[in-house]
């Protein structure tokens, strides 16, 4: 299976921190890579750096072959690569729907006149960008709540709501950053549904996660990251009974 | 070029004012990230206050007048610092859960307030008022330029006030708990730390700090006028950002740099055009180096 | 979107029309400023400038070089645009808190140019401004002037509402909400904060140009700071991010002063009071966007065919089979 993102020895220092030390990992096509590790273990930087947030130090990171080390997030965004984030940032002064449509920024029309003018070209755009954020709020099962305000809607639905504006996109790619932390047994169950069936549908997916249980279920690759190390990658079978990462979770043993 | 040095000594002196009043505006914006549109006008008021004290008060010989001065000066800052923390108390920190904007369009109306407060107070009023007590001009000379003594005092006591600062942020524990809450309030909060006192506190020094430059200002310039609290403002917020905004080292530079500019400025161009002048170099600055000279202080969550 | 039209009466009182009109070029003035402040969230303390650099192209164009007031319009704008991009070329880069700084210069700077410069009139201005004539239509009444800033006034609210409910005007909220996450749109918010500001120098320059005229005389005391912080009160007070709450705001923030007539001097006071007041309340302004929002979109709902979503091209299209079949 072809590679679809690739990081090369990829380095992340903060003064004198090293949040990312030579990470290099390779998210194939149509895989559910999920990144585990115990908390400050670098994985929301990585990701930051895979998505233009961050500027890494040293090494690389490509997306179907092109170097993205330094492009700017909305340059990433419109490659195809979707993000959630681990401390959901939703649009709270907007409604639920005008968040989806937010995420089809680039599949809009843009041009000023039409606009003004409201020719059909442009109402046509507009009305079919209206149903394909009904379509993915109805898909994560917000169809009801999209009149609402963002911010006035519960954490779990705010998470669902994130996942719909970053569907809404086409993407190739979506990076989730712990897409079930924080929320109810039955919610998790949910979510999880829900991210098989993104996956399900020819998207890629790289997951953040700290529930080793659900990620064990659901992923066809995992990583394990540690003080900003990978320390294991493979199936997840083979990474779940390896030693170093046992370690990693259950703290250091004297050597 | 005596003419030259001349500016650039009155620019510097200029500057300590600047300074002194940049220091806290950039301090309160470290904390909060709200400009205190305000602050200016809490200069403007202690000018005002001390006017009224002196004009009561100072009645005497000359070495009489000084030893007044101070502790009027002493009593204007404390009263500066107790308008601003009170200033917090009843509008910023009601306010501290609304957006920013709001926050700094509440700030430009207390501003208004203030202004037009002074203007409508029948004893102060539109006019120019003399100061009750000037700065002799005695003085020596170094080269071309001639300085007076209370010139160097005014860079003297700004310094001092200034390094104080720094060594309180730097060196106490209130410093570090202040730049705890600069970075990430609710961890302070959970480390127990006071945040609305720490606040006040930060609100109290920028009020302390504008009050000894109101008084040394009517002392120097010998006129005060409702509106001076407005251009100072905004210069001391130039300056500030001059030299990279939450960063005190950063405002003293900044001010002294402002300072100059101006001065040199209205030589240059005439006393109109110095303010342009001054954003002038704001732009020019915010261009090259978007972080200030000395880079700024303020954490970014991402 | 339901437009409440404004059905002008006539009192024939030329004193109340011109205060009316004047309350409608302000209404202008705060919808261009509400694009910026409002809708993306850059605090603009300097919009007067681009009136008075409407204004006084107009001014100068038509006085000394005998142009018709219509033909002035134009570059008027023009200079405006490039103004604005200047100014926010180097500024809108930075933290939205150093564009208020830079903003209040720039009106700073335009003020005192047109203070010193004799092409401008120096501080005494220009005056003479010659009759506004559209075609064979002489606009020179304060009844005409009423209703050339209606129509000005209707055409600024149509283009910001059709603005809005694009995906321009959605950027800008993205931006205004959370610019961090805009990014991850794909929306590039260094260029869409520009089309904000730049959007906000075309109506205020054209507000300008047509407002010389009115006057026929124009002097640098009315394009100050004083002038900007109204708009702001306008747009802050009526709700921020509303073309409504400009309305509103615009006609609270020019009626008050008349109503307070006698407390001249105390007059800005008051405003400062109202102002304070109302951020400590209702920090959005009285009618912030969303306070019409969901009543139009439950009136349409109500008023609509719900026809369930057809089966589309748009992704995830085996999601509509799932969705139906497993439910939330």
């Amino acid at each position: 299976m072809a590679a679809l993102l690739e990081t090369h020895d990829l380095s992340l220092r903060f003064g004198g921190v090293n949040a990312l030390s030579e990470v290099s990992l390779s998210i194939e096509e149509n895989s559910l890579h999920a990144i585990i590790g115990p908390n400050g273990a670098g994985k929301t930087s990585l990701f930051n750096c895979l998505t233009g947030y961050y500027k890494p130090t040293s090494g690389t990171v490509s997306f179907q072959g092109k170097d993205i080390t330094r492009m700017s997030a909305a340059g990433v965004a419109s490659l195809g690569i979707r993000r959630t984030f681990q401390n959901i940032r939703v649009f709270p002064k907007m409604t639920v729907l005008e968040n989806v449509l937010a995420g089809a920024h680039l599949r809009a029309s843009a041009n000023l006149l039409a606009i003004m003018v409201g020719t059909p070209g442009f109402r046509r755009s507009e009305r079919d960008l209206h149903e394909y954020a009904m379509t993915s709020l109805e898909f994560v099962g917000l169809g009801e709540q999209a009149t609402k305000f963002a911010g006035d809607l519960p954490y779990g639905m705010r998470k669902r709501m994130e996942l719909a504006r970053a569907l809404i996109a086409d993407p190739k790619l979506v990076l989730l950053d712990e897409p079930a932390a924080g929320v109810s047994s039955v919610e998790r169950e949910e979510l999880t549904r829900v991210i098989s069936r993104i996956h399900d549908n020819g998207i890629s997916v790289a997951l953040i996660e700290h529930d080793v249980e659900l990620v064990m279920g659901i992923a066809t690759d995992v990583t394990v990251l540690d003080n900003g190390r990978i320390i294991a990658s493979g199936r997840p079978y083979d990474v779940r009974n390896n030693p170093d990462v046992i370690r990693a979770y259950m703290g250091r043993s004297r050597k | 070029m005596e003419l030259f040095l001349t500016e650039i000594a009155n620019g510097l002196f200029l500057g300590a004012f600047f300074a002194l009043v940049a220091v806290g505006y950039s301090m309160v914006y470290g904390i909060l990230r709200l400009i205190n549109f305000a602050h200016g006008d809490f200069f403007m008021v202690a000018a005002f206050v001390s006017y009224t004290i002196l004009g009561a008060v100072a009645v005497g010989h000359a070495h009489m007048v000084w030893f007044t001065v101070i502790w009027v000066g002493l009593l204007v800052m404390f009263l500066t610092g107790l308008l601003a923390v009170l200033a917090n108390r009843l509008i910023y920190h009601p306010m501290r859960r609304a957006a920013l904007l709001s926050l700094m369009i509440a700030a430009l109306g207390l501003s208004q307030v203030l202004e037009n407060g002074v203007l409508n107070i029948p004893s102060w009023g539109s006019a120019f008022l003399t100061y009750p007590v000037t700065s002799p001009a005695t003085g020596f000379t170094i080269g071309p330029t001639h300085f007076t003594w209370f010139q160097l005092i005014i860079v003297v006591i700004s310094g001092l006030l200034s390094l104080g600062v720094y060594l309180l942020v730097s060196r106490t524990l209130l410093g570090k708990a202040m730049r705890a809450v600069s970075e990430d309030r609710v961890a302070a909060a959970l480390m127990g730390i006071n945040v609305d006192l720490v606040i006040a506190v930060v609100f109290f020094i920028g009020g302390a700090l504008a009050g000894a430059a109101a008084v040394m200002t009517g002392v120097y310039y010998g006129q005060i006028n409702y509106l001076m609290g407005w251009t100072v403002g905004l210069e001391a917020f130039t300056a500030a950002v001059l030299g990279g905004i939450g960063n005190i080292g950063g405002a003293v530079l900044g001010g002294v740099v402002l300072g100059i500019a101006q001065s040199v400025g209205t030589g240059l161009f005439g006393a109109e055009w110095a303010l342009v002048v001054t954003f002038v170099v704001l732009v020019l600055l915010l261009w090259l180096r978007p972080t200030g000279i000395l880079g700024e202080r303020v954490a970014r969550r991402m | 979107m339901v437009l409440a039209a404004l059905v002008p009466h006539m009192t024939g009182n030329q004193y109340y029309l011109s205060v009316a009109y004047q309350a409608e070029v302000l209404i202008c003035l705060a919808i261009g400023l509400n694009l910026v402040v409002g809708y993306c969230g850059l605090l603009d303390l300097g919009f007067a400038a681009f009136f008075a650099i409407g204004a006084y192209t107009t001014g100068i164009l038509s006085v000394d070089r005998h142009w018709t007031i219509l033909a002035t319009i134009l570059p008027g704008v023009a200079i405006a645009v490039v103004c604005a991009v200047i100014i926010g070329l180097p500024t809108l880069r930075l933290r939205s808190d150093y564009l208020a700084v830079v903003t209040l210069g720039f009106g700073l700077i335009i003020q005192t140019i047109a203070s010193n410069l004799t092409q401008t009139g120096g501080p005494t201005g220009i005056y003479g401004i010659p009759v506004l004539t559209v075609g064979r239509i002489v606009i020179q009444s304060a009844t005409s002037f009423y209703y050339l800033f209606l129509i000005l006034l209707v055409l600024f609210v149509f283009i910001s509402l059709r603005v809005r409910n694009s995906r321009i005007g959605r950027a800008w909220l993205c931006i205004r909400e959370d610019e961090d996450a805009a990014q991850a749109m794909g929306i590039k918010i260094h260029r869409y904060k520009m089309y904000a500001y730049m959007g906000g120098a075309v109506m205020g320059s054209v507000a300008g140009a047509l407002y010389a005229p009115a006057l026929t005389a124009i002097s640098p005391p009315s394009f100050g700071f004083s002038e900007s912080l109204l708009i702001l009160m306008a747009v802050a007070i009526g709700g921020m991010g509303s073309v409504w709450g400009a309305i509103l705001g615009g006609g609270i923030v020019v009626i008050l002063p008349e109503a307070f007539r006698q407390f001249a001097q105390a007059r800005l006071l008051i405003f400062g009071a109202v102002l304070i007041i109302i951020m400590m309340t209702r920090p959005r302004g009285l009618f912030p966007e969303g306070a019409f929002r969901g009543t139009a979109t439950r009136l349409r709902e109500r008023f609509n065919d719900r026809s369930p979503p057809r089966p589309l091209v748009a992704p995830p299209e085996a999601a509509v089979r799932d969705a139906s079949s497993e439910g939330p």
